[in-house]
C-alpha cells in the first residue's frame, strides 16, 4: 500500500493552507452562480441544482478519500438515508425545511457513526469491502422492508418549507441548494485550515507516526467519518427536496461508485477537484446518454462510461486538477 | 420445525455456502496474492451462469462435460483478461483498482445486455439429476442441490491438494505471506499471477454455471453475491482458503435459518454476523494479526 505517493504535494498546490487566494475563485464561482442561476430556464437550472447537489455529496466524500485517506465505498447509503429520512419525516402535509433538514443530517450522521465505529477497526483494503457491505445492509433495510415502500421508494407530496423559504419554488430550491454548496465548501475549507485538519492530513500520510505523536488517530478519524456521513445526508435531503422521490437505487453500491469517481476524476485531496468532478462526471453522463449527440450508441451508455472510466484511470490517476498543475508547472 | 424440515435448512445452508466458496476463495486468493481487489468477480460469476444458458443446448445430458468446457473458456477468459487489464494495476493504489474494475463491471453488463438481452433466463436441469428424493418420509430434496454440494465438495478437496500438496500451491502460498520474497526468490510471479487470476475466474464462473439450474439467469445478478462474497472474505480473513470455508458455510447457515426463523429482516443478518466478527476479531476468523 503505497497510500503516501498520493498525499504527499510534489510541487506547492494552489490549495495549501496558507495560500491566501485559494478561496477567492470559488467564491467568485458562487457569486456568478447566484446572479446567473435564475437567468437560465428550465433544464440548464435543473442540471446546474444536480451539479450542486453532487458536488455536496462528492465534497463530503472528499473529507474522507482526499483529506484522511479513508476509501470508502459505501457513501451512498448516509446520502440515501438522508434523502428518506426527508421523505419519512415530511408525511403527506409536508415538513419544517430547517427540521427535515438537521433530522436527515442527523440521521445520517447517527448511521456513519454506528458503520465508522465498526469499520474503522480495519484499514486498507478491508475498510473498502466493509463499508460496501454495511451500505449494502441499508440497501436491503429500505428494498426489503416496508419502512420506505419497498424496491418501489416513496414519493414526497408536499417539498420542505419555512415561511417564506418553500422549496416548491424552483427559485427558492437553486438558492438553497447553492447555500448548501457554499456552506460544505466553506466548512471543509475551514477544517483543512484547522488543528483537526491538520491532524487528519497527518493520519493521511502517515497513520503509525501521528500515534506515536500522541493523537488518538481512531477518534479523529471517527469524527471525519461521521461529518461526512453528515454532509451526505444533507446532499440527500436536497435531492429528496428536488426530485420529490426517494428509491432504494439512491444507496447502491452504483451511487457509492459514482460518487467515488467524481473525486478521483476532479482530483484527490482537493476541495475544488470534488466539485470539477461532480461538474465532469454530470456533464460526460449527460452525453454519453443524449442520442442528439452520439447517436444509437447512446443507448449503451453503460458501455462507453465503463471504458471512459478505465481509460481515465489508465491515463490521469492525478485527476482533472492534476492535468492542471502538470501544464501550469512544466 | 421438525427434523426433516430441519435437515432440508441445513442441506440448503451447506450448498448455498459451498457456493460462495467457490466464489470467496477466488476472490480472496486474488487479493491475498497479487494484491488487488476486483470488484468485477461478480461478473465472472454471471459470465458463468450466462455460459450455462448458452452452452446447456449444445451439450445437452453431458452436464458435466459442459461444467469442463466453461472453466477451460473461463479461465482463457481469465488469462487474457489478466494480461490486457489487471496487469497494469499492480502498482496502482486500492482506490484505481477499485475504480477500474468498476468500470469494467459496467462493460461486462452492457455486453451482456447487448449479447443477450435483459430477460430472466432458465437453465434446465439434465435429465439424470432431475427429481428429487425423499426425506423421513415427507420432505423432498432434489438430487441437483446434492450433486451441486458434492461438486463443490470435490473442488474444495481439488483447491485443497493443489494449494497444500504441489509445487504450484507452494508458489501460492508463499505469495500470499510474503510477495516480494517470492519474487525475490527468482519464481516469474507474472505467469504465478496469471495463473491464479484465470483460476479464480473459473471458479467464479463455474460456481454461476452450478448455480444456473437452481436460480434463472438474470441481469445483474453478479453484484449481489459479490458483496456477499466480501462479507465472506471480511469474515474469513483476506488470503485464507481455510477462513473463506469457515466463513461460507457460516453465511451459508446464518442466511438460510434467518430467512426461516426472522424472514422479514433476513437479509441484514449476514451483516450482523459480519458486525459481530469485526468487533470479535477485525483481521477475520483465519486472519493474521496486523
Amino acid at each position: 500500500m503505497n497510500t503516501t505517493t498520493l498525499a504527499m504535494p510534489t510541487t506547492t498546490p494552489p490549495s495549501s493552507p496558507r495560500s491566501a487566494n485559494g478561496l477567492w475563485l470559488p467564491l467568485a464561482v458562487a457569486v456568478a452562480l447566484g446572479i446567473a442561476g435564475p437567468l437560465l430556464g428550465g433544464y440548464g437550472a435543473d442540471l446546474l441544482v444536480k451539479v450542486m447537489v453532487l458536488s455536496i455529496f462528492a465534497l463530503s466524500l472528499q473529507l474522507l478519500v482526499g483529506m484522511t485517506g479513508l476509501v470508502s465505498l459505501g457513501h451512498a447509503a448516509y446520502y440515501g438515508i438522508g434523502a428518506y429520512i426527508t421523505v419519512l419525516g415530511s408525511g403527506d402535509g409536508g415538513g419544517n425545511l430547517f427540521w427535515l433538514l438537521g433530522l436527515s443530517m442527523g440521521g445520517a450522521a447517527l448511521y456513519a457513526l454506528a458503520v465508522g465505529a465498526l469499520s474503522l477497526r480495519t484499514r486498507g483494503v478491508y475498510f473498502i469491502m466493509v463499508t460496501l457491505a454495511f451500505a449494502q445492509m441499508a440497501y436491503f433495510v429500505f428494498h426489503d422492508t416496508p419502512v420506505g415502500g419497498g424496491s418501489d421508494g416513496i414519493y414526497l407530496y408536499v417539498r420542505p418549507a419555512a415561511g417564506a423559504l418553500d422549496m416548491e419554488n424552483r427559485t427558492v430550491l437553486f438558492y438553497v441548494v447553492l447555500a448548501a454548496l457554499v456552506f460544505t465548501y466553506g466548512l471543509l475549507a475551514v477544517v483543512r485550515r484547522s488543528r483537526f485538519g491538520a491532524a487528519l492530513a497527518g493520519i493521511r500520510v502517515n497513520e503509525q507516526r501521528m500515534r506515536a505523536a500522541g493523537f488518538p488517530t481512531y477518534g479523529y478519524k471517527l469524527a471525519a467519518f461521521v461529518l461526512a456521513g453528515a454532509l451526505a445526508g444533507l446532499a440527500g435531503f436536497l435531492v429528496a427536496a428536488r426530485d420529490g422521490v426517494v428509491n432504494p437505487e439512491m444507496l447502491s453500491w452504483h451511487i457509492s461508485g459514482e460518487v467515488l469517481l467524481m473525486v478521483i476524476l476532479g482530483g484527490i485531496g482537493h476541495l475544488r477537484g470534488a466539485v470539477l468532478g461532480a461538474v465532469a462526471f454530470t456533464l460526460l453522463k449527460e452525453l454519453l446518454g443524449t442520442h442528439a449527440l452520439i447517436g444509437p450508441l447512446a443507448d449503451h451508455w453503460q458501455l462507453t462510461l465503463g471504458l471512459a472510466i478505465i481509460g481515465f484511470v489508465a491515463l490521469l490517476p492525478k485527476g482533472l486538477i492534476g492535468l492542471a498543475q502538470r501544464r501550469a508547472t512544466p | 420445525m421438525d427434523l426433516a424440515t430441519f435437515l432440508v435448512q441445513c442441506l440448503n445452508a451447506v450448498q448455498y455456502g459451498l457456493l460462495l466458496f467457490l466464489l470467496a476463495s477466488g476472490l480472496t486468493l486474488i487479493f491475498g496474492i497479487m494484491g488487488v481487489i476486483n470488484l468485477a468477480h461478480g461478473s465472472f460469476y454471471m459470465l458463468g451462469a450466462y455460459m450455462a444458458f448458452a452452452l446447456s443446448p449444445l451439450f445437452g445430458n453431458n452436464f458435466l462435460w459442459m461444467l469442463l468446457a466453461g472453466m477451460v473458456l473461463a479461465a482463457v477468459f481469465g488469462y487474457l483478461l489478466e494480461w490486457v487489464f489487471f496487469s497494469y494495476l499492480y502498482q496502482r493504489e486500492h482506490l484505481q483498482q477499485v475504480l477500474m474494475t468498476y468500470g469494467l463491471i459496467l462493460v461486462f453488463e452492457e455486453l451482456r445486455a447487448m449479447l443477450v438481452g435483459n430477460d430472466v433466463h432458465g437453465v434446465p436441469v439434465p435429465d439424470w439429476l432431475a427429481g428429487s428424493f425423499s426425506l423421513g418420509g415427507i420432505m423432498q430434496y432434489p438430487w441437483y442441490r446434492l450433486f451441486a454440494s458434492g461438486a463443490c465438495i470435490v473442488l474444495a478437496l481439488a483447491l485443497y491438494a493443489v494449494v497444500n500438496r504441489t509445487r504450484l500451491g507452494m508458489m501460492v502460498r508463499a505469495g500470499a505471506s510474503d510477495r516480494d520474497m517470492v519474487r525475490g526468490l527468482g519464481i516469474d510471479i507474472r505467469r504465478l499471477y496469471r495463473t491464479v487470476f484465470a483460476a479464480g475466474v473459473a471458479l467464479a464462473a463455474l460456481a454461476g454455471m452450478i448455480a444456473a439450474p437452481m436460480a434463472s439467469v438474470y441481469p445483474n445478478m453478479g453484484a449481489s453475491v459479490l458483496i456477499i462474497c466480501f462479507v465472506v472474505v471480511v469474515i474469513g480473513g483476506i488470503g485464507s482458503i481455510t477462513g473463506a470455508l469457515v466463513a461460507s458455510l457460516l453465511v451459508g447457515f446464518v442466511d438460510t435459518f434467518g430467512k426461516v426463523f426472522f424472514a422479514e429482516v433476513a437479509g441484514i443478518g449476514i451483516y450482523v454476523l459480519m458486525a459481530i466478527v469485526l468487533v470479535w476479531r477485525p483481521e477475520g476468523l483465519m486472519g493474521r494479526r496486523a
